[in-house]
């Protein structure tokens, strides 16, 4: 053991610590996926432009239809400064946060209960199971006409997408957890609110972050889904998804594009959130 | 290493007035199922594990060690007789028997130093700087003191065991339970945890329940062999394995243990064999073993 400890500290110099730019930087993966999508934007610019170069018959299926990566750069570059791109941002952010963190935040708990309590779970798991398939926009509707105002339908939707996704990732969790900790836990004396919060809690954690990462890619869907139902106006308007109806209303197919882009962009950056969350909340995945 | 030796003595001497509890099983039952189809796992056992000494269970795969591991460590209770621990009956678990569980039941999200206080810091029976120094020490003389900042998952297999060893013996338990521990490493990892084992042991003489499938494993380690019968499991024989201590790897080869050996596998080898045919699968197996010329 002490012979280890010593070689690789004393014999060796150990090797400069490298900073996150520099990994990154140095690292293989990181310039396949950089060279896969300028490959990808060539392939779709080539693609869209071909009837340009070649006459109408060499049209390309479907990619001749959509505009070149370039134009879209333009349209994106106009809409930049504008601050009503930058308001649909934060208007969609705004309701995809608010309805997750609801979710969350009910839902954990909620999904805990049914898990370690079998009355709660007799009487609360079949209604949830009811309403669990029926689908967040099948919701719409109803919320409508329940909800005094859009936004607040809207909100309500976007909660039931991340809400029935958090739950049953909590509940399958928690129900699956190792019987040796619980019972390694109980012969070194612990009570039941150890066994839930130093032995249940952390082993439902991987599930909690699952649900959440499932769960935040369905409440983008039911946003941008609400946005454009709900369709511009004061009230409920804005967001993301309104600025793709807009656009495609406006006949602008390069600004479609944006807004679809846009909404990548935002879902990328939602979810590596939660990736960092995650690794933040649980160390010893982290190796990995 | 030196000084790891000198620490190993002075724990000897302190630990040695604790874990010379006396476990009696008396008729112990136990069955599952509901009653139109109840399946007998445990019938009518009754063994002693006697103070001081390592008492190893052996028995064929399935045949309700485990069970009999839960009944002990009170995870379960029996469904008749009654299982007593210094003739006080156990009717549940306790810190006095601490079981290190098959594969590994260290926490994924502690550290290996704070699996190992885990017990403690619960009860708040060590505190501060007294835990943290019994911690090291325990750690020290599993070898895993460099490693205790590490997740259970960045260690080895050996590594584990050892850390759950740690774990287990911090809480000062008056018998210590293995079920199959060792199960799971490769050959070499499960020779030296062995021999590490049988060194803890040999220190203070702990009372110990061993269960492991293994009959080379049973015979170097134990003090006494209790060998069941296939499901529902009854005790077939009781062996005094009389090698002397400290036992060393090579006396498995002696005439002695060879003897031991077996008369040991040929109780467990009738007892497969039982099993065996009275499954459907066997004469399959052995009509297509036979079929094949070059098996």
């Amino acid at each position: 053991m002490t012979d280890v400890a010593q070689s690789s500290s004393g014999a060796y110099a150990l090797p400069r610590r490298r900073s996150k730019l520099e990994k990154l930087i140095q690292n293989v993966s990181f310039w396949r996926g950089v060279t896969a999508v300028i490959v990808f934007l060539c392939v779709w610019e080539v693609g869209s432009r071909m009837d340009e170069w070649l006459g109408e018959a060499w049209t390309v299926p479907f990619v001749g239809l959509i505009p070149p990566p370039t134009d879209v750069a333009v349209a994106w570059l106009e809409v930049l400064p504008k601050a009503g791109y930058w308001n649909s941002w934060y208007e969609s952010f705004r309701r995809v946060l608010s309805g997750f963190l609801v979710a969350m935040a009910l839902g954990i708990p909620f999904g805990l209960l049914l898990a370690v309590n079998k009355y709660f779970r007799d009487l609360f798991f079949p209604p949830f199971e009811i309403l669990r398939p029926i689908p967040p926009l099948a919701w719409v509707p109803a919320s409508l006409i329940f909800w005094p105002t859009n936004e607040m339908s809207i909100a309500f939707v976007t909660f039931l997408g991340a809400f029935f996704t958090i739950v049953i990732n909590v509940l399958g969790g928690a129900r699956s957890i190792d019987v040796r900790y619980l019972r390694a836990a109980q012969s070194m004396g612990a009570s039941q609110w150890h066994l839930f919060s130093r032995i249940v809690l952390p082993a439902t954690l991987p599930s909690i972050f699952t649900g959440a990462a499932v769960g935040m890619g369905i409440t983008w869907e039911v946003v941008l889904a609400a946005e454009m139902i709900s369709g511009g106006g004061t009230q409920g308007g804005g967001g993301l998804g309104f600025f793709i109806w807009n656009s495609y209303m406006g006949g602008s197919l390069t600004q479609i594009v944006v807004g679809m882009i846009s909404i990548g962009i935002a879902g990328f950056l939602s979810s590596s959130a939660i990736r960092a969350l995650g690794d933040w909340f649980m160390p010893w995945k982290r190796m990995f | 290493m030196q000084q790891e030796n000198s620490k190993g003595a002075a724990a000897a001497s302190k630990d040695y007035a604790i874990g010379k509890s006396k476990v009696e099983l008396r008729n112990v039952s136990k069955s599952y199922g509901e009653e139109w189809d109840e399946q007998t796992v445990i019938e009518d056992i009754s063994f002693e594990l006697t103070p001081g000494d390592l008492t190893v269970v052996v028995g064929p795969s399935g045949c309700g060690k485990s069970t009999l591991v839960n009944l002990i460590a009170g995870f379960e209770r029996p469904d008749s007789g009654e299982i007593l621990l210094d003739g006080k009956r156990v009717t549940g678990p306790g810190k006095d028997r601490m079981v290190v569980f098959q594969e590994t039941a260290l926490m994924p999200w502690q550290t290996t130093y704070e699996n190992v206080v885990f017990g403690p810091k619960l009860r708040g029976d060590m505190r501060g700087k007294e835990l943290k120094d019994e911690a090291e020490r325990l750690l020290a003389k599993v070898g895993l003191y460099e490693f205790m900042h590490k997740y259970p998952l960045q260690l080895s297999g050996g590594m584990q065991r050892r850390a759950e060893l740690a774990r287990a013996l911090i809480n000062k338990p008056s018998i210590l339970i293995m079920d199959e521990p060792f199960r799971g490493l490769d050959a070499m990892s499960r020779g030296l945890m062995q021999e590490f084992f049988l060194r803890l042991f040999e220190e203070n003489h702990r009372t110990n329940l061993f269960v492991t499938s293994e009959i080379d494993e049973a015979i170097f380690l134990a003090d006494r062999l209790v060998i069941l019968s296939n499901r529902p499991a009854q005790v077939r024989k009781v062996i005094d394995i009389r090698l002397p201590r400290p036992r060393h790897y090579s006396m498995l080869n002696s005439q002695e243990a060879y003897d031991y050996k077996r008369e040991a596998m040929s109780i467990l080898h009738d007892e497969a064999m039982r099993s065996f045919s009275s499954t459907g699968v066997s004469s399959d197996f052995t009509e297509n073993y036979t079929a094949q010329p070059n098996a």
